[in-house]
């Protein structure tokens, strides 16, 4: 093993120099550059129930039905009935295709109790069935499955390991392609060394168990003369046969979309700088439980569906009829858009089975059904089917896949109470956060006796968005989101800021009384100071008139006396005009006199 | 021994009927032929049958009759049914797989 550690990376320089044989296995082909090597042995091995006869057969099977190349199967474990069995369940029909004449079967049987072993022998027995059974199909790929079996039945090691060699070469001259299995051994890739005779080309196969959920895992340990992903690449066993994961962090790459796609909530469009998220972005919604991240999903599902999109939505705690219904009771309906085809619901336990599963079945879910958008809620879930660490590297394939596909990805995130009650709000125990391009909290606020629900947005990468905290209000019309209130009080929130608007009512009100009857007062003042004026201005006049009244008196009392002085002139027989203009001076003189 | 003389008794004289698959005229399948004739005239003179399969000729019967490894000797009677590979050259170990212990 540490031998084969030091795997030569062989240069990428020239790939298509080397022939080779596709399989047909799903993501097999785009991992080793297209196939097995061509003409030449390769070694599966792994230990057991890890998947080495069927993907042997697959190879097999797929060669036959796929690329026309039929096969032959060399059994040495099962016989030919218990294999046709076995393989049916995976859709194979094995039976059919030795009918056709395009797979030849042959069980061979090593009985070592039968077989006393006495001085020189070959396996030249062996050699004439491979032989015939290659020529009776005219096969092109050959399985030897499992080959080690031969160690049991025989005692002269030496001899066996001179025949095997003489075996590779022999099927090397056939020129078919050959997958022979081995069964993994102690500090070795296989019990019996078989590594050492196939040298072009050894995969590895792996089923490990963690915490009572098992991963199946590929590895392909050497493959000369071509360059190889050399990753453990997770793959499954299910009704269409085996899948391999091709993604691995696919590098950052891809090309990013500016187009905003709304998040069917138009105040949080407005608090991302007014359109929404990005399309090909990747969304976490995270918060304590009950704080409204499955609405906010279903609501960008549903918005979603209305633009005519599809939409992938897996849930990972409700089945779907619960989740429609609890959806209709905030005025979401989403059965339609299920029933037309556009919302596609997928709901199972996260323990179902394990992460590399989930992610090969929502890879083969977003191949089949191309969503513009993939909701998961919650991500947080899947650590119950593996260590945070496995989480991180799976969510992060699972992002890479889906932002390579410009797949819009909104997850939601269950923060434990046990974080919530500390600082830690701002992370996520599966460690997800810097793969996020929006990043929405949904908190409660605990005040004066009640619970409510604040968001705001963490980080939205590429725009502007708010940093405030909104109310988040689920109505029976759906998610509304509402200004807390921020003031001198702190930030309330619910009934509390309900009161604190009435509150403030009432002071406005009573603002605007006082200012009222301030007017009202000055408005008295002034008529006051008016009246004040008007009784002056009276008084005035009274004065005026009287002043008049004066010169007229005085008037009338001159003329009174100038009449007087007329008549005691005429009396006096004064000359009347002389006396008339010099008034003044006749009457000084008159006194001078 | 007594289980082996049982069906020794049955009829008049067991008779041994054996196969030996070779493939071509190898060395090792001559060898094996060569000794085998040997060893039953040495102990089951006159009531032994060998039939010599040729499986380069027919190879469909390798597969028919279960044959890994050339040369192969089958003692089909008297059961049970033994199968002893090699050229029989270790004369002991092929009495012992024909069930053939010298008892005498």
């Amino acid at each position: 093993m540490p031998k084969l550690e030091t795997v030569p990376r062989t240069k990428s320089a020239a790939p298509r120099l080397l022939p080779k044989t596709a399989t047909g296995i799903d993501g097999l082909d785009q991992i080793t550059g297209g196939g097995l090597p061509k003409g030449r042995p390769t070694l599966v091995c792994g230990g057991a129930g890890c998947g080495k006869t069927l993907f042997a057969m697959e190879f097999l099977v797929r060669g036959a039905t796929q690329f026309n190349e039929p096969g032959a199967f060399i059994t040495f474990e099962e016989t030919g009935e218990e294999l046709a069995a076995n393989v049916r369940s995976l859709g194979f029909d094995l039976d059919a295709l030795v009918a056709e004449e395009k797979i030849a079967v042959d069980h061979v049987r090593v009985e070592p109790t039968e077989i006393a072993e006495t001085g020189d022998f070959d396996l030249e027995g062996l050699f004439l069935r491979l032989g015939l059974a290659i020529d009776s199909v005219g096969a092109k790929r050959v399985v030897l499955d499992t080959i080690e079996s031969l160690f049991a039945g025989f005692t002269n090691q030496a001899l066996l390991r001179a025949e095997l060699r003489r075996l590779f070469r022999f099927l090397k001259d056939k020129g078919v392609t050959a997958v022979i299995t081995g069964e993994r051994g102690d500090g070795q890739l296989t019990r019996q060394g078989l590594e050492e005779y196939v040298s072009d080309c050894v995969i590895l196969l792996d089923h490990r168990v963690n915490e009572q959920i098992s991963t199946r895992r590929l590895r392909i340990v050497k493959y000369r003369g071509t360059s190889h992903g050399t990753n453990e690449y997770p793959f499954i066993i299910d009704e269409k046969g085996m899948s391999v994961l091709p993604i691995t962090s696919l590098g950052l790459n891809h090309d990013v979309s500016s187009e905003r796609i709304s998040s069917g909530i138009p105040r949080l469009d407005t608090m991302l700088g007014g359109k929404g998220f990005f399309r090909g972005s990747s969304i976490l919604v995270s918060g304590t439980a009950g704080t409204g991240k499955t609405s906010l999903a279903a609501h960008f599902a549903a918005e979603t569906c209305r633009r005519g999109e599809r939409c992938l939505y897996l849930a990972f705690e409700e089945s779907p009829s619960q989740l429609f219904r609890n959806m209709r009771s905030i005025g979401l309906e989403l059965e339609p858009y299920a029933k037309k085809g556009l919302l596609r619901m997928h709901a199972s336990r996260p323990t179902l089975y394990g992460l590399e599963m989930h992610l090969v079945q929502i890879h083969k879910m977003v191949t089949e059904l191309d969503p513009a958008v993939v909701v998961i809620d919650p991500i947080s879930n899947f650590v119950s089917g593996g260590t945070s660490r496995d989480t991180q590297s799976m969510l992060l394939r699972l992002i890479d896949f889906l932002k390579a596909r410009q797949v819009t990805a909104f997850f939601t995130h269950l923060t434990s109470g046990a974080t919530s009650g500390g600082t830690s709000w701002e992370g996520t125990d599966v460690g997800v956060s810097s793969l996020i391009d929006t990043w929405l909290l949904v908190r409660d606020i605990e005040l004066a006796g009640e619970r409510n629900r604040g968001l705001y947005v963490l980080k939205s990468r590429g725009m502007p968005h708010s940093n405030q905290i909104r109310e988040f209000l689920i109505t029976p019309r759906g998610v509304d989101l509402q200004d807390v209130y921020v003031g001198p009080e702190g930030v309330l929130t619910g009934s509390m800021r309900a009161a604190q608007e009435a509150r403030e009512k009432a002071q406005a009100l009573e603002r605007r009384h006082e200012e009222a009857r301030r007017q009202r007062e000055v408005e008295a003042k002034r008529a006051a100071v008016e009246a004040q004026i008007a009784a002056l201005q009276a008084e005035v006049k009274g004065l005026s008139e009287e002043g008049k009244l004066l010169a007229e008196q005085d008037q009338a009392r001159e003329d009174e006396l100038s009449e007087q002085r007329e008549a005691a002139a005429r009396r006096r027989g004064a000359d009347l005009e002389s006396a008339g203009v010099r008034n003044d001076g006749n009457e000084r003189k008159k006194g001078q006199r | 021994m007594s289980a082996e003389k049982k069906p020794n008794g049955n009829g008049a004289e067991p008779v041994w009927e054996l196969r030996l698959y070779t493939a071509g005229q190898t060395p090792k399948s001559l060898a094996a032929l060569a000794n085998l004739k040997r060893l039953c005239e040495e102990n089951l003179k006159g009531k032994y049958k060998i039939e010599v399969i040729d499986l380069m000729a027919n190879p469909r019967l390798a597969k028919e009759h279960q044959i890994v490894a050339i040369p192969t000797l089958v003692k089909k009677l008297p059961s049970p049914l033994r199968q002893i590979i090699g050229d029989l050259s270790d004369k002991e170990k092929a009495l012992v797989g024909l069930q053939l212990t010298p008892h005498r």
